[in-house]
């Protein structure tokens, strides 16, 4: 008996290795712009590509800006996104306008890309209703502070769009710790039972706040959990533009060809603390890791990359950096003009009907307002 | 009109209204083919197709998220979570999610759900069915909570449930849902949300209750009335929002007041009602207003029902003491 308990744990190690191989990075562009997988090159055009680079060079003015304003006091809760550009813009620039994502709390970026206006950003920062009244047409929750609940949500949206009969995809983000959650598996499994159009991105920047990812979870992938919900999973260079834009444009025709949800990882870093809200990086991270991490810059790779095909250069990229900061400082002023946010306003947007006990309170709160 | 059960009531709402409205998709564990574990869903989905009313994987989060999803995409869903005592798993859904959406988006979104449920003591189910946990889902802005307690009633609700477009926890009392048959109208109607009913009118007592406890309560006033009592009955049949104009001029009228509710005294919603008569009514009373509730501990082991639940003999002896103050 004792030798038959051990074939079989030999059998199931072997098993995880097997399971192990089959998630291995995608890559196409490497640390130095060459392409380095020619069969899986995305079918960009010239101006595609530049206007990639142009979010990703904009996004980044965003971030720095973004961590400015918040030490000056001018924005509240701030999520840095600096490091992550090809993660999150790539996989958006993947997407069509009628496809919904639904971002986490560091996904601001993507919402912007779909259609959320700059001083709308900003004013959820604030903390401010209005940041969250999304614009018809534009299709994007505000971004979720429970970490997992943007992914049962994604379920419900992607069957809701297959139920509709719509050719668009629900699209959402998690990070390496958020693939803890219980909510992260259900909506994995949930969109996979229902086959439903739906893209559930990790973006595994190898820290949950001071949690290393391998204290996470004793899998060697994040995308290997794709396997739990019998859907596919792929894991990517975070760094590299264009393969975070072919997997997302993969996973996106197999959804909308009825094919169910994809689970992408992405391999990325956040070259700044958690948030801005005390965070100190410093505390568990080396000098050396953020050095490694630094020589994988996507802006860098995606660079050198154009310059070589001579579709960008330093004055391009000086117009979109002094275009950035243009719009952003218009934003802020924007944000600033917002009327103050009253315990009436509040009120009125709970119910469609204001129920008894409520309609007490707002002519309470009226009649203070009015004083 | 026919001769309904509180359970056939339910499920001739459910049909009505997945006549009525085709972006209506009831779904959940077991609610497809099976009929639902109670059959509450029973011919639904035969009638419907799989489409509309269709069966989930076992997981209660994944279910709320379901339908804070399907909400976004312009349906209107009516999922069952199989027993309350299981909303734990769900908590984050309903109290975090969904009854935030219109707030948190200003507006943009909204949230026409109506998630249905049973719970209640007095059948030994097994651990963690009958908890009463009304109190948890009324302590929570922008949802509204309803537990109805006849058959007329519940159809009424849960259409009128069904048609709000802000997100209903609709709780389901396991014993009564073939307790008795009542006449209920074959035809659509509905009982406006947040509006109690009197069940029993009368001039000396308001006992303000809902669920089960309505039955225990008019059982009580039956007898008391033998005793010379004048006992007037207030089923809430919404706890959130309290309908306050009906508990207040029932209470201006009669000068005493008690609260019965079957969770336990520290949990449900009495000690709520009797804030706002506190609050409002104070210079009516003739005596504090007390209350029949379960006793602060777990519910109880099966066996054990018969003397932890409360019953029409804590409301009569509580009665009195508030008649005779």
């Amino acid at each position: 008996m004792a030798s038959k308990t051990q074939n079989a744990s030999q059998d199931a190690k072997k098993a995880l290795e097997v399971v192990e191989e089959q998630f291995k990075t995608l890559q196409i562009l490497n640390e130095d712009g060459e392409i380095i997988n020619e069969t899986a090159m995305p079918d960009l055009t010239d101006e595609q590509l530049q206007e990639l680079m142009h979010r990703m060079v904009y996004t980044r003015i965003l971030d720095q800006r973004s961590i400015s304003l918040n030490r000056q006091g001018r924005l509240g809760f701030y999520a840095p996104t600096a490091g992550q550009e090809a993660s999150q813009l790539a996989s958006q620039f993947a997407l069509e306008k009628e496809d919904f994502i639904l971002p986490g709390y560091r996904d601001v970026p993507q919402i912007i890309w779909h259609g959320l206006p700059l001083h709308q950003a900003f004013l959820f920062s604030r903390g401010h209703f209005q940041g969250n009244q999304i614009p018809d047409g534009v299709n994007v929750l505000s971004p979720q502070i429970i970490i997992g609940a943007q992914y049962v949500q994604t379920a419900g949206v992607a069957l809701g769009m297959k139920k509709n009969g719509s050719k668009a995809v629900a699209v959402t983000y998690t990070g390496d710790g958020g693939t803890s959650q219980g909510d992260f598996y259900e909506g994995i499994n949930f969109a996979g039972a229902f086959k439903a159009p739906a893209i559930f991105i990790v973006q595994n920047n190898r820290f949950a706040i001071s949690t290393p990812v391998a204290k996470q979870s004793a899998a060697k992938t994040l995308a290997q959990k794709a396997i739990a919900a019998g859907i596919p999973g792929i894991q990517v260079d975070g760094m590299d533009p264009l393969a975070v834009y072919a997997a997302t444009r993969e996973a996106r025709e197999r959804a909308i060809n009825g094919e169910g949800p994809t689970l992408i990882e992405t391999l990325t870093y956040r070259y700044g603390p958690h948030t801005m809200s005390g965070d100190d990086p410093t505390r568990y991270r080396t000098s050396e890791l953020d050095n490694e991490w630094e020589k994988k810059d996507p802006l860098v790779r995606f660079r050198k990359f154009l310059e070589k095909k001579g579709l960008w250069n330093e004055e391009k990229e000086n117009e979109v950096i002094e275009q950035a900061k243009e719009e952003i400082k218009e934003a802020i002023k924007k944000a600033d003009a917002a009327p103050k946010q009253k315990v009436t306003d509040l009120i009125s947007i709970m119910f469609e009907e204001m129920p008894y006990t409520l309609k007490e309170q707002y002519e309470i709160y009226q009649a203070k307002e009015s004083k | 009109m026919a001769q309904m059960t509180m359970i056939q009531a339910i499920t001739d709402a459910l049909r009505t209204e997945l006549k009525n409205d085709p972006k209506t998709l009831v779904y959940g564990e077991d609610v497809g083919v099976n009929g639902g574990v109670f059959r509450a869903t029973e011919g639904l989905q035969n009638e419907f197709g799989e489409d509309r009313v269709f069966d989930t994987p076992l997981a209660e989060s994944g279910i709320g998220g379901l339908a804070i999803g399907l909400a976004l995409q312009g349906f209107r869903p009516i999922p069952e979570i199989q027993f309350f005592g299981f909303v734990f798993e769900v908590m984050d859904s309903i109290a975090g999610q969904m009854s935030r959406m219109r707030y948190r988006s200003g507006g943009h979104y909204h949230m026409p759900i109506t998630v249905r449920s049973p719970f209640g003591g007095g059948v030994h189910t097994p651990e963690l069915h009958s908890d009463s946990l009304e109190g948890l889902m009324a302590q929570t802005p922008g949802l509204k909570v309803v537990v109805p307690s006849t058959p007329y009633d519940a159809k009424g609700l849960l259409l009128a449930s069904i048609r709000d477009n802000d997100p209903v926890v609709f709780l389901e009392h396991l014993k009564l849902y073939r307790a008795f048959r009542q006449e209920v109208p074959e035809e659509e109607y509905t009982i406006p949300l947040g509006k109690a009913d009197i069940k029993r009118e009368g001039t000396d007592l308001s006992i303000i209750t809902y669920g089960a406890m309505v039955h225990e309560s008019l059982k009580a006033a039956e007898e008391l009335e033998k005793e010379g009592y004048s006992v007037e009955v207030v089923d809430l049949r919404t706890i959130s929002p309290l309908d306050i104009e009906t508990i207040i001029a029932s209470v201006e009228k009669t000068g005493r007041a008690m609260v019965v509710q079957e969770a336990q005294r520290q949990a449900g919603v009495a000690a709520n009602v009797i804030a706002e008569i506190n609050e409002r009514a104070i210079l009516s009373l003739e005596a504090p207003v007390l209350r029949v509730t379960a006793p602060d501990t777990i519910y109880p082991f099966s066996q054990a029902e018969s003397v932890w639940l409360p019953n029409f003999k804590d409301v009569i002896e509580t009665a009195k003491k508030v008649l005779t103050f």
